[in-house]
């Protein structure tokens, strides 16, 4: 096998149909970009799952009475409530939040928005008692119990608060995954096009190729580069658009609960880990299309 | 060298047979006219020993390859032993008229120091010496076929097909290109050509094979065009 001559048809077979290459490598791009988003929201997910994993508690807020009243729990309700809490079984730990911490806390999470922080009165904060759980899918229980105690408030799973996150986030990958997918199938509809009409173009040189001898491999491996290689720009432009978009867009957008440390920041290392994903399906992507294509469309 | 025994081939979208029973020897070293009007099956004849076709019956046999029962990979192989030479050149165009002739060796994967050497040989057999470095469009039709002849005879094959060579050249030109044909064969190259032209049959006494509705009518071994009308 000649290099050089599968290279040089390669590159001429490129610029002939230069319109449809900047098509095919366009839609490549946009369908490779949103999959590497998509792969993103998915890191996204894991680093949040890590974060939280072990953080998930239940509130059980107290009333504005104690909240007032109790600054350290020392008189009941309030300390028949602990120790009601330490006693149960399903409770691995249970932490006292007076409404001064609370107030403290919540001026940390939203040092970002000042604003928020000067509207904010400790008043409107409850005390509250964080516990973790030993199962967490046994807050129902935990919850009938404790709600209608004289002093509580209310119990709230913060688990709840993240599920909704984390559906969100879900809904956000699966989205971008379908619009990939349409724009794959029209990604991979144009790679089809382009090397019939590529083999169109050159069926004098193949018409000889094949009369003289030449291998299939010899007569196809041209169009099949040729696709790997429109494959191959369009996953750089795909992977140049993600470090692009994250540096512009990602960043600005999620500034606020990054900062507040709800939502983990993503580095460029996380886009970097994407990357040679993108690459790999474009080049199998585009090779087995190439082929496939070569195999039932054009008689070569 | 060839070998047709016999060999029936009927298209998918025809009912009357393109061949019909035909059995025909060639051997190595021979010079066949093959006539007959058109639709008589010449095509078809040259396609199936080119294993462009598949006979629906009979052997084919080319060298020592059963044509009809080579393995589709394999067929390249014997693709590089058979020369080819068609009515209306095949050269590409924006390749130089050497350019034209390595095409066929680059794309056997044949080293370029080969190719360096047997291209200027091949065109100064040819006639073409000097004419290198032209494009097909600045060359004339005999010189265009020329460069097809040297283009299937480079990688010297056993067999040399012609497919009506001089269909599209004046009669004197058809004459170079017939002794260019002859000098050929008398390199031992077997030459089967197909063609509808009377004189050069009649004028060369040699060996035709007249087909008719696709079947063999006649076989003289230093026969004429019109014999038999």
């Amino acid at each position: 096998m000649r290099a050089s001559f599968v290279f040089s048809e390669v590159i001429t077979g490129l610029r002939r149909n230069v319109t449809m290459t900047i098509a095919m490598i366009l839609t490549t791009a946009i369908s490779l970009g949103l999959l590497g988003g998509g792969l993103l929201v998915v890191r996204l997910i894991d680093k949040m799952d890590d974060r939280y994993r072990d953080k998930v508690e239940v509130s059980v807020y107290l009333n504005n009475d104690v909240s007032a009243n109790d600054k350290t729990c020392a008189k009941d309700p309030c300390s028949g409530l602990r120790r009601a809490l330490q006693g149960n079984s399903n409770v691995e730990a249970v932490e006292f939040e007076s409404r001064d911490a609370a107030y403290d806390r919540f001026k940390r999470i939203f040092e970002g928005n000042p604003e928020l922080v000067e509207l904010a009165r400790p008043e409107a904060l409850p005390a509250s008692f964080r516990v973790k759980l030993k199962d967490t899918q046994r807050f129902d229980a935990l919850s009938q119990e404790f709600s209608g105690k004289p002093g509580v408030q209310r119990v709230v799973d913060q688990g709840e608060f993240l599920k909704r996150l984390f559906s969100v986030l879900t809904g956000v990958r699966n989205a971008t995954f379908v619009i990939a997918l349409v724009q794959a199938l029209a990604a991979l509809l144009l790679i089809s096009n382009t090397i019939q009409l590529s083999a169109f173009t050159r069926r004098t040189e193949v018409g000889i190729m094949r009369l003289v001898g030449a291998t299939r491999w010899y007569t196809q491996l041209p169009f099949l580069i040729e696709a790997v290689v429109a494959g191959l720009i369009g996953a750089v432009l795909a992977v140049g658009g993600l470090f692009l978009g994250k540096a512009t867009f990602l960043d600005k957008v999620l500034e606020a609960p990054i900062q507040a440390g709800i939502v983990p920041k993503l580095g460029m290392a996380d886009v970097a880990y994407v990357s040679p994903i993108l690459i790999l399906v474009a080049m199998v992507v585009s090779a087995i299309t190439g082929y496939v294509t070569l195999r039932l469309y054009v008689r070569l | 060298m060839i070998r047709l025994e016999h060999v029936t081939k009927v298209y998918k979208t025809s009912t009357r047979p393109a061949l019909q029973d035909v059995s025909v020897r060639v051997d190595k070293g021979e010079f066949v006219f093959l006539i007959g009007p058109s639709g008589s099956g010449k095509s078809t004849f040259l396609r199936l020993l080119l294993r462009e076709e598949v006979p629906t019956k009979g052997v084919v046999e080319v060298a020592d390859w059963d044509v009809a029962k080579l393995p589709r990979r394999r067929v390249p192989k014997l693709r590089q032993r058979i020369g080819c030479v068609f009515q209306d050149f095949r050269l590409l165009q924006n390749k130089t008229v050497a350019e034209n002739v390595a095409f066929a060796l680059e794309v056997i994967g044949k080293p370029r120091p080969t190719i360096r050497k047997v291209v200027p040989e091949v065109l100064e057999l040819v006639g073409l010496e000097g004419k290198a470095d032209r494009m097909p469009h600045e060359l004339s039709g005999g010189e265009q076929q020329r460069v097809a002849i040297a283009r299937a005879f480079v990688n010297r094959p056993l067999v040399l097909l012609a497919d009506e060579p001089t269909g599209n050249l004046d009669p004197d030109t058809s004459q170079d290109i017939m002794l260019l044909l002859e000098r050929i064969n008398r390199t031992g190259t077997t030459v089967l050509m197909a063609t509808h032209d009377h004189s050069i049959v009649d004028s060369m006494r040699r060996r035709v094979v007249e087909l008719q509705l696709g079947k063999v009518i006649r076989d003289d071994s230093r026969g004429v065009y019109g014999v038999g009308r």
